[in-house]
């Protein structure tokens, strides 16, 4: 059917708005862009006025990010056999020597560990909560689900004095599985509501046929409803991913050393006279990159759960 | 139910554990599947809710777990309501939330009209303009800091690339005046998306045959805005806000890396406010006073804001 449509937009508007949204996408990137690139600079060019958008790459910060170091005299430096690697020549350069690795790999990997296994644990309890909330008659059905929806509007300060004190008797203070658990209880609200949403949108047909040919309701579950609700359980995995990727008030106040995830970790990584630049932006980069490359290959999927917590109530 | 064969040799064999699980009733299922959600809500959420109720009116210190703890009523409450540093950290927040919320609706709805229009490629850009929003807010905070640096920064290049003031001049996060606009800034670059995604989502669900039948009324374009798109975006609009406004209010890892609540304490938001009375001076009971003090607000202003949100959406 060809027609002019009167709520088609003209192509004069189109263009115009497109050149808008444009503009506004290449200034909102930049401050992104400038952390890719400033951990790609040396020290010096990091911190050159006019900032510079052209400059010799160096892979000083990263090197920077992943080693400690130590200053040494001249001479010290002569008495030593040549370097045996690019980044031990990159450290000497500037009149140091390589002392041991740095925290950043330890805290990189606490935040795999902590976020995969409270968003396992998250999307696995929040999965069997929300099948129940939207099959069965549940008791106090809507008064439950506002309470695990109001769970969310407290400040996670407020909420972090009392998990401090009980950590610590418990011994969870700065340990793996404590921060997992609070993750856990965090993200669970949010995954509930979405894959309420998501499971209420499966016919209820399904399962009655699987019923009458003999399969248990469990059976029905696990074999006709999860492979449906497939789709919506990845995407509320990633965003509660997301969330304990990011998070960064727990984390600094309930760890310190064995469990601390990066955030926390990345501002402190500091050189001569203040801050590191190129080793914090090449942390950063590391610690980003994977979540913007996770929106941008899984963007219809996180888009509309975004707004699809927010339409539905 | 039938008496099908599977039931008849399921009721010849010996129930094993296994079988006991498949065969339970919806009731007890119902029950096994919400309760461990339940309980991990009670267990991290409510039961430190009350046990910060409890510490709330006693003068235990978390530093000294051993000294004796004594219940002193109301006074921490009486000392919150009565400090005029609470205020002003109150003021730091309104200024903050009033100005984010602001600024975010404004751009966000915009972007999400300009979006709406259809343009060749609006997916791929609206992923990008996404960006910020899904990362972590403390690293990105930390960043702006060197963004935000008089001379080398970016940010202040920029503004005296286009304005031509000297970029050495000013210092967004160690002026007073300026610091609580860089915080703002930051924040609203940070989640505009957000508000724009929500705003995109209420204008593609107004059906196109209402415009149709406002074009065939000959209602002009500027009056089709004001009757058709505004109040149908609304509640979309006004469930943005709230989820931003809970969301800023409990603000804590950006601007904490941000400014750290200076200079001074003029971007000092309630939550770092909290921070330092909870885990700086310690003062865990004045502090569990202060959490409960701050729940309750954004629970009654959220509570009001629904009821009346829910009246828009009857409308």
């Amino acid at each position: 059917m060809s027609s002019y449509s009167i709520t088609e937009p003209s192509s004069r508007q189109k263009w115009v708005a497109g050149t808008l949204v444009i503009a506004y996408a290449v200034i909102t990137l930049l401050p992104l862009v400038w952390i890719l690139t400033t951990g790609f600079k040396s020290p010096v060019d990091a911190i050159a006025y006019p900032p510079k958008v052209l400059f010799e790459p160096s892979l000083e910060g990263y090197v920077n990010l992943f080693t400690t170091r130590t200053r040494v005299s001249p001479e010290q430096l002569q008495a030593l056999p040549p370097p045996a690697t690019w980044y031990e020549e990159i450290v000497r350069n500037r009149d140091m020597v390589i002392a041991g690795p740095s925290r950043y790999g330890e805290r990189f990997l606490n935040s795999v560990i902590i976020g995969f296994g409270s968003t396992f644990l998250s999307v696995f309890l929040g999965t069997l909560a929300a099948y129940a909330f939207s099959r069965f008659k549940v008791p106090l059905k809507d008064d439950l689900l506002f309470f695990i929806l109001s769970t969310r509007m407290m400040p996670p300060i407020a909420v972090a004095i009392p998990i401090f004190l009980m950590f610590r008797t418990l011994g969870l203070s700065d340990t793996h599985l404590g921060m997992i658990l609070l993750y856990t209880a965090v993200n669970i609200s949010l995954a509930v509501w979405l894959l309420k949403g998501f499971i209420d949108e499966i016919p209820r047909e399904y399962e009655e046929a699987a019923l009458i040919d003999g399969y248990t309701r469990f059976q029905a579950f696990y074999k006709v409803v999860l492979p449906q609700a497939a789709t919506g359980i990845a995407s509320t995995a990633i965003f509660c991913l997301i969330f304990s990727w990011n998070e960064y008030a727990f984390a600094v106040l309930l760890t310190s050393g064995t469990a601390q995830t990066a955030p926390p970790f990345i501002p402190t990584i500091i050189g001569v006279g203040g801050q590191d630049w190129p080793a914090v932006a090449a942390g950063a980069t590391l610690f980003l990159v994977p979540v913007m490359v996770f929106t941008i290959l899984l963007r219809k999927h996180l888009l509309r759960g975004i707004t699809f917590g927010a339409v539905r109530k | 139910m039938a008496d099908t064969p599977i039931d008849r040799v399921a009721k010849a064999t010996p129930p094993t554990v296994a079988a006991k699980i498949r065969g339970l009733s919806d009731r007890t299922i119902a029950w096994l599947f919400v309760a461990p959600t339940i309980f991990l809500l009670l267990a991290v959420n409510i039961f430190p809710l009350i046990w910060t109720i409890n510490l709330s009116f006693t003068n235990f210190r978390a530093n000294r777990p051993t000294r004796d703890v004594e219940y002193v009523g109301l006074r921490n409450y009486e000392r919150i309501l009565t400090d005029g540093d609470i205020w002003l950290t109150m003021q730091a927040t309104a200024h903050f939330l009033f100005w984010t919320i602001a600024l975010q609706v404004l751009i966000g709805f915009t972007l999400a009209w300009l979006i709406n229009r259809k343009f060749k490629g609006n997916d791929l850009w609206t992923t990008l303009i996404v960006l910020p929003m899904m990362l972590s807010p403390a690293v990105v905070g930390n960043f702006w800091t060197f963004l935000y640096q008089p001379q080398i920064g970016l940010f202040n290049y920029g503004v005296s690339f286009f304005t031509g003031i000297d970029p050495a001049s000013f210092q967004m996060i160690g002026d007073v005046a300026l610091a609580p606009w860089a915080i703002v800034i930051v924040d609203t670059w940070m989640w505009t998306p957000f508000v724009m995604l929500i705003c995109l989502a209420g204008l593609r669900s107004i059906p196109d045959y209402i415009y149709e039948a406002a074009e065939i009324d000959r209602a002009s374009k500027w009056r089709q805005f004001w009757t058709i798109t505004v109040p149908m975006v609304l509640p979309f609009l006004m469930l943005a806000v709230l989820f931003r406004g809970i969301e800023n209010f409990k603000m804590f890892d950006l601007v904490v890396q941000l400014t750290g609540g200076g200079p001074g304490s003029v971007t000092e938001l309630t939550s770092i406010n909290l921070k330092r009375e909870a885990f700086e001076k310690w003062r865990t009971g004045y502090a569990s006073a202060y959490a409960i003090i701050l729940f309750v607000t954004v629970f009654g202003l959220a509570s009001i804001y629904v009821k009346a949100l829910n009246k828009v959406k009857e409308r």
